[in-house]
């Protein structure tokens, strides 16, 4: 057996035989004799190429939706693209090249423009240059283009797939694919989401594998070949099971999150980026718990403007249609670092200079984007969110900034909106301190990632330190105890946006501890939903009616110790999973 | 000659399908129209060289039309950037 590791673009299981597709290379040849005949072939070929890419339109457009046929109406307008057009007759009328030559030369250049760029967009689109000019060269010297028929369902191995690759292959066969190049940004990829099916991409292949029994998974970034027959069974097992698990899943869109005996959470997701915003509403999602504003910062070459920001919030607001959006503001430095932020190097990254820290030192950083965030409320149902918080001083700060804000914004005469302020809860010492900074905010938002490091003293990249760490060690469980009963006690909600969040075996424990809300990656709401509504935590009593739920901190059933708890639930689960 | 500057405020700036969509309303004019960002100006009825400029959102941008229909032109090109970018 093989096994080969690559970047899963789909978590899912494909089991079937592979077809390896080797890019046939014709022979090219350079110069010709008769620049108008070649330029004759070159205008009867480009006909053609458009033909072919209406009909990839239209196919692509019955299958997956014409947003994803779009592309192929830019391949056409890029068919037809002045200096590209220019470019090739150049080469054939002056240069006396062949039609074939011109165009691969041409489409060359055009290329590595793009794969220049600094934009990761961009970039992908060399890829579509490459493509419209693969067309044209296959249609000059006869190539054969897109893999033959089979009749059997195939996983796709290959170097990299064009999109136009991607629409003609017979969907009904396909089982996934796997290639060496493609990036998470290229159609390909976006089809594969689209159309559901595993897909691995950066992965070493080899020709060797045509023809041999393999299994893709999704799940562990993985391919082999010449499974053994336990891991084909296994893994069959887990597919079947998956495709049970996604048709039982979708049932439950529209549900409300309410356990058997009436208790009611919310649901929210953490989103990284507009894109996400799809994903949220695809699967539920009440709001968005965690917009982590950060990947604004570091796709930048330099700080983004006000205005920059204020668009991105009153996109993902206006999406998601009055639905709660929780902006987290800046959350820079650790791991997390951009060149012109200038941030000395430090002994002690994860204990320095970060987040709020950098906020309250830097004001003209942190008023862009509080100001971004008033302005984008107007269009939504917006709350702001401080992280790395350890006193009290740090939120009034931070408020004093946000009302100047407010004020500065309201002279100017510009349109705000009211936003719910909040903190997030990831450091020991504001836990401690919770009952004053309740007071301070409308809710607490658990970091569970940061809130173990800091409590375990443990660095989670550091392998060596496996063997130590516990997810589910009691110190963490008891200071979300700690957290939710403090930020109860004065009428604060408290949510929980860390990894744990979405820890299948803990959302018992949780709803017994009263958390009002779990913000999760937009994929974990509606497996969250079930567990959710499978769970009797025995209160007997129907607890408030979902509409009147959310908002107010939820009416806690008398929790038990965390100790009882986790004594009952975790003693099968051991070890915190990864 | 015409001229307005807008400021992209669609997250994705002037990606693929936008740039097409906006290169399709300009062909119809007779007008020559260009748009610069700093210091570089490509014709709007180029898509390559349009997506070559990798304009983004929160920059600004000026497009200048001159010929013939100019006034229709700029009338029908500044309400494009208006309700798509």
């Amino acid at each position: 057996m093989i096994t080969a590791k690559g970047k899963s673009i789909l978590k899912g299981i494909a089991i079937g035989k592979i077809k390896f597709l080797a890019k046939k290379q014709a022979e090219i040849k350079e110069n010709a004799a008769d620049p108008a005949a070649e330029l004759k072939r070159y205008e009867d070929a480009r006909a053609l190429a458009s033909e072919q890419l209406q009909a990839l339109y239209d196919k692509a457009a019955l299958e997956a939706g014409e947003e994803h046929a779009a592309i192929f109406e830019i391949h056409m307008m890029m068919l037809e693209d002045d200096d590209y057009v220019e470019a090739i007759t150049e080469l054939i009328n002056s240069d006396g090249k062949t039609a074939e030559f011109a165009v691969k030369t041409t489409g060359e250049n055009f290329a590595e423009t793009f794969a220049s760029m600094d934009d990761e967009y961009m970039k992908a689109r060399a890829a579509d240059v490459r493509d419209i000019s693969g067309r044209m060269v296959n249609i000059l010297t006869g190539a054969d283009t897109g893999p033959a028929d089979s009749d059997e369902p195939f996983i796709i191995v290959a170097e990299d797939l064009a999109p136009s690759e991607t629409v003609q292959l017979d969907k009904s066969k396909l089982l996934g694919f796997v290639t060496r190049l493609g990036s998470t940004n290229s159609h390909t990829a976006i089809l594969a989401r689209n159309m559901n099916i595993p897909a691995l991409i950066g992965t070493e292949i080899s020709e060797d594998w045509d023809g041999r029994m393999a299994i893709i998974d999704g799940y562990n970034s993985c391919i082999y070949i010449d499974p053994t027959e336990e891991l084909l069974r296994t893994l069959d097992e887990k597919r079947v099971r998956d495709l049970e698990q996604r048709a039982m899943l979708q049932q439950l869109k529209g549900q409300p999150n309410v356990t058997l005996d009436g208790r009611t959470i919310n649901l929210y997701a953490n989103i990284g980026n507009v894109s996400d915003v799809g994903m949220v509403l695809d699967n539920d999602a009440g709001g968005i718990g965690l917009f982590r504003s950060e990947f604004i910062y570091l796709h930048s070459a330099t700080f983004p403007t006000e205005d920059e920001q204020f668009a991105i919030y009153k996109k993902v607001a206006e999406m998601m249609g009055g639905k709660k959006v929780i902006i987290r503001t800046l959350d820079i430095g650790a791991d997390k670092q951009a060149d012109y932020f200038n941030l000395p190097k430090e002994e002690n990254p994860a204990l320095g200079y970060r987040a709020i820290r950098i906020c309250l030192m830097q004001h003209d950083i942190f008023k862009a984007q509080i100001r971004a965030i008033l302005r984008a409320a107007a269009y939504g149902k917006v709350s702001i969110m401080f992280p790395m918080i350890i006193s009290v001083s740090e939120v009034k700060q931070a408020k004093a900034i946000l009302e100047e804000c407010r004020k500065e914004l309201l002279a100017e005469g510009k349109e705000i909106g009211e936003v719910e302020i909040g903190i997030m809860i990831e450091t020991p010492a504001a836990v401690m301190v919770a009952d004053e900074l309740a007071e301070e905010v409308e809710f607490f938002s658990i970091g569970t990632n940061d809130l173990t490091q800091y409590t375990l003293a443990i660095d989670r990249q550091n392998p060596k330190l496996d063997p130590f760490y516990d997810s589910h060690h009691p110190a963490v469980l008891r200071l979300i105890e700690m957290t939710v009963q403090a930020g109860h006690r004065h009428n604060c909600w408290v949510g929980i946006c860390g990894e744990l969040g979405a820890d299948p075996t803990l959302t018992e424990t949780f709803l017994r501890m009263g958390l009002d809300e779990l913000s999760v990656n937009p994929g974990g709401i509606l497996s969250l939903r079930k567990i959710i509504r499978e769970t009797d935590l025995g209160g007997g009593k129907a607890a408030a009616t979902p509409a009147e739920q959310e908002e107010k901190p939820a009416e806690t059933p008398e929790p038990e110790s965390v100790e009882q708890t986790k004594k009952k639930k975790f003693s099968l689960f051991g070890k915190g999973k990864k | 000659m015409k001229k307005f500057t807008y400021t992209i405020t669609d997250p994705v700036g002037i990606h693929a399908r936008p740039a097409g969509i906006l290169v399709k309303a300009v062909k119809p004019f007779a007008s020559t129209c260009t748009i610069t960002k700093g210091d570089k100006t490509v014709d709007l009825r180029k898509l390559m060289a349009l997506m070559g400029m990798g304009i983004k959102c929160g920059d600004t941008v000026e497009i200048a039309i001159e010929g013939a229909d100019e006034d229709t032109a700029a009338e029908t090109i500044e309400k494009f950037f208006k309700e798509n970018l």
